[in-house]
């Protein structure tokens, strides 16, 4: 069952959208409204009644439950998209596909051609602003940026009952081959809806909120009881004998002192340094054992058996009697941990410092790339090297910002529909876009002059928002000044307001708000800062004497990740894809990509130059300088 | 050729006057000039006083126009179409040379033949 609403009346509005025209539609998803009254529109109200959808959405409600739901959900949106846009549908992957409505458009239209795409993913991936901000946008947008099909647009808006799979793959059978511009997907209008942008989210907050994994601690635990043993060890060696037989034992005077001593200085430089080295806690677990480390343990392990064994056999069976020896022996194994922890540094911390590979990142998404230069490490530690550096150097990942707007990209495979006379209808699919693309390609298309028109028009409203945005953050800041304590004494007749931070930035928001709001809504970084983050960020600005700009920079350029980061110990899921088995070596050619769930990184190992470097010797009394040679012209 | 500074020049010269020759798109005039008071002038093979800065005429063309008109290798530049070349740079020498609506420059060259003539005309036949 459906409403159909036909395109008219668009509220001209101040708040836009430069890059989406959607269809109107009911998209009741972030709010758990009451069933009835979906804010839509303001002209009509869509009623969907909900009462006979009700079993549809307790068993949407049982889906939602399983938290697989959402990636099941937003790869299939997205596969759909991707096969009815060309795909430029995926890139709006982030957002899920939540968050719309579902919109069937009769077969006898012929505007598919003109409809752009449908804005849910666009709407879906924004922080939750108002509804009638982005309903005014929709409107002005449509009413902006198409022309041609303005008017006579009808959409149906389908009832939310039928869970997302559902609506999926019950394709009807009364729909032409471009439905799908105008399509959107609805979840439910009932007041338990929950949007896939919500399943998403929550997804990725139970993924990053994991209860602490015992693995992550094994390999340090294991590490520091095997050091513990091995510090133990010597001590033991000199105490058990003490212990056991001690009438029996030859005194040993000097000699022993002074191996006391240095046995002592040295069980104290190895607990320095290892407690320096060492015992840091682990900033990533890596898929493969850690090499070094493992051998490393392995060795100190098989050290410190070996000594016990020999401990075992020449001196507590046989009740040794020479103490100065057993001494010397507890000397000799601190001296050859000495020399393991030597090797660990070398291994660890000192190989890898000296540059020998150059690492090209890529991200996958928005071609964003840099240079690192590493030394010798495996593909794995070289794999949270970057990481490292990618949490610092990289602009911070904004799936709202795409390569092409679709409207450009959209029109080149809608202009044609494919006939097949053949009777031989196997290679159907191949054979059909071949054809289709050789069409496109023949035909004489204009869309490099739309999006460059359409980037000349975007980087001027940017400038404009910016503008304001800029002169209403300086007038806002001149309103407060900071309070001395001589001035508050100074001036008992004129009592002012005294105000902490937090109540001078609640005060001074309120002008640069609206400007703050639509700076962020052109530049698409809405979904990175909200309304509270704003304040506390001013609120600290306010606090350590920063000037306008410098509450701006943050807002003004994409910073990097890190900034981003809320501080959840959890940790970041990433994935390592390689070819190689990730514990070989770097080596020229090697190409490996970090992978997160909605964008990767793309890592190309070349190895540094080799540098011949030749001398050259200048006398300093050589520097001679004579005028021009007569310099002959031809007239 | 030599010059005393602050006294006036003097020297015995040749007028040469030389038509452009069209060339494609350019007029030229088939010599090469050399020298200048922004140059060395202690390249310079053909002059006298090593430290003359004057403008040198240093290849001519075979046939070309300058030929023709009578000019020879190793001449002094003294004046282009009223213009003086004894105190100019070489980039000045060569725009009035090359100006592209003249299309006959008349020079007054100066060389050494010139004065021995001079001196001998002078020594055999008393001056009227």
């Amino acid at each position: 069952m459906g409403v159909s609403i036909h395109g008219g009346h668009r509220a001209p509005s101040a708040g836009f959208d430069p890059h989406h025209l959607s269809p109107r539609c009911a998209s009741p998803t972030h709010h758990p409204l009451p069933a009835p009254s979906p804010p839509c529109s303001p002209t009509s109200p869509l009623l969907l009644p909900p009462s006979s959808s009700a079993s549809k959405i307790d068993s949407l409600r049982s889906k939602v439950d399983l938290l697989k739901l959402p990636l099941a959900l937003s790869t299939k949106s997205i596969s759909e998209r991707k096969i009815q846009l060309g795909g430029a549908g995926e890139r709006r992957s982030a957002g899920g596909g939540g968050g719309a409505c579902t919109a069937r458009s009769p077969p006898t239209r012929d505007m598919d051609n003109e409809s752009q795409y449908s804005g849910y993913s666009y709407k879906s991936s924004h922080s939750r602003s108002s509804r009638k901000h982005r309903d005014r946008r929709e409107r002005h947008r449509s009413k902006s940026r198409d022309s041609s099909s303005r008017g006579d647009k009808s959409v149906t808006i389908q009832t939310p009952g039928e869970p997302l799979l559902d609506a999926e793959s019950t394709r009807g059978d009364d729909r032409d081959d471009n439905w799908g511009e105008t399509t959107t997907v609805v979840t439910g209008t009932s007041e338990h809806s929950i949007s896939n942008e919500d399943l998403t989210r929550v997804t990725k907050d139970l993924e990053e909120s994991t209860p602490l994994e015992c693995k992550r601690f094994i390999g340090p635990a294991l590490g520091g009881c095997l050091s513990f043993f091995a510090l133990i060890t010597p001590l033991a060696f000199l105490i058990l004998p003490q212990v056991l037989w001690r009438d029996a034992l030859k005194p040993c005077g000097t000699p022993c002192e002074g191996l006391y001593v240095s046995l002592a200085f040295k069980l104290l430089v190895l607990l320095i340094s290892s407690w320096a080295l060492f015992l840091r806690p682990p900033r990533a677990t890596l898929p493969r054992f850690f090499v070094f480390r493992c051998l490393l343990m392995v060795l100190v392990f098989l050290f410190v058996a070996s000594y016990w064994l020999f401990y075992g056999v020449r001196v507590l069976e046989p009740k040794e009697e020479d103490y100065r020896g057993i001494v010397e022996y507890a000397a000799s194994l601190v001296d050859a941990l000495l020399f393991i922890q030597y090797l660990a540094l070398v291994l660890l911390e000192v190989r890898h410092l000296q540059p020998a590979f150059c690492l090209k990142v890529v991200r996958s998404t928005d071609g964003a790339s840099k240079f690192y230069n590493v030394g010798h490490l495996s593909i794995q530690r070289a794999a949270v090297w970057v990481l490292d550096r990618y949490y610092n150097d990289f602009s911070v990942y904004n799936p709202a910002v795409v390569n092409l707007p679709k409207s450009i990209l959209s029109k080149k495979m809608t202009g044609f529909k494919v006939y097949s006379l053949d009777e031989n209808t196997t290679n159907n699919s191949t054979g059909q876009s071949r054809a289709m693309i050789a069409a496109a390609a023949r035909r004489r298309d204009n869309s490099h002059n739309e999006y460059y028109y359409e980037e000349a028009e975007m980087e001027r409203r940017i400038r404009k928002r910016k503008a304001r945005l800029v002169v209403a953050v300086e007038e806002a800041f001149t309103h407060i000044k900071r309070l001395h304590e001589d001035e508050a004494a100074a001036s008992p007749k004129h009592p002012r307001e005294v105000m902490d931070p937090r109540e001078a930035a609640q005060a001074i928001f309120a002008p640069m708000a609206r400007a703050m709001q639509k700076y962020l809504r052109t530049t698409r970084q809405q979904a990175f800062h909200s309304m509270e983050s704003i304040l506390t960020h001013l609120q600290f600005c306010i606090t350590h004497n920063m000037t306008p700009k410098a509450f701006l920079e943050r807002y003004l350029t994409p910073g990097p990740t890190m900034q981003y980061q809320q501080q959840s110990g959890r940790g970041r899921q990433w994935t390592l894809v390689s070819e190689e088995p990730v514990t070989s070596g770097l080596r020229q050619g090697l190409v490996f990509s970090l992978r997160r769930l909605d964008f990767s990184l793309v890592v190309t190992v070349t190895p540094l130059p080799f540098l011949r470097l030749g001398e050259e010797f200048i006398d300093p009394k050589s520097h001679k300088f004579v005028m021009r040679l007569q310099s002959e012209t031809s007239v | 050729m030599s010059f005393v500074p602050g006294q006036p020049v003097t020297a015995v010269v040749q007028r040469i006057e030389i038509q452009k020759l069209r060339q494609g798109e350019n007029l030229i005039l088939g010599f090469s000039i050399g020298g200048g008071i922004d140059q060395d002038p202690g390249q310079n093979p053909f002059s006298e006083d090593k430290s003359d800065k004057g403008i040198y005429v240093t290849r001519i063309t075979p046939g070309g126009p300058a030929e023709v008109a009578g000019l020879r290798i190793g001449d002094k530049i003294m004046q282009v179409n009223g213009w003086d070349m004894t105190m100019v740079t070489h980039d000045q020498a060569r725009k009035k040379l090359t100006k592209k609506r003249e299309d006959v420059v008349r020079l007054l060259i100066t060389r050494k033949s010139l004065e021995e003539a001079v001196k001998h005309s002078k020594g055999s036949h008393p001056r009227q």
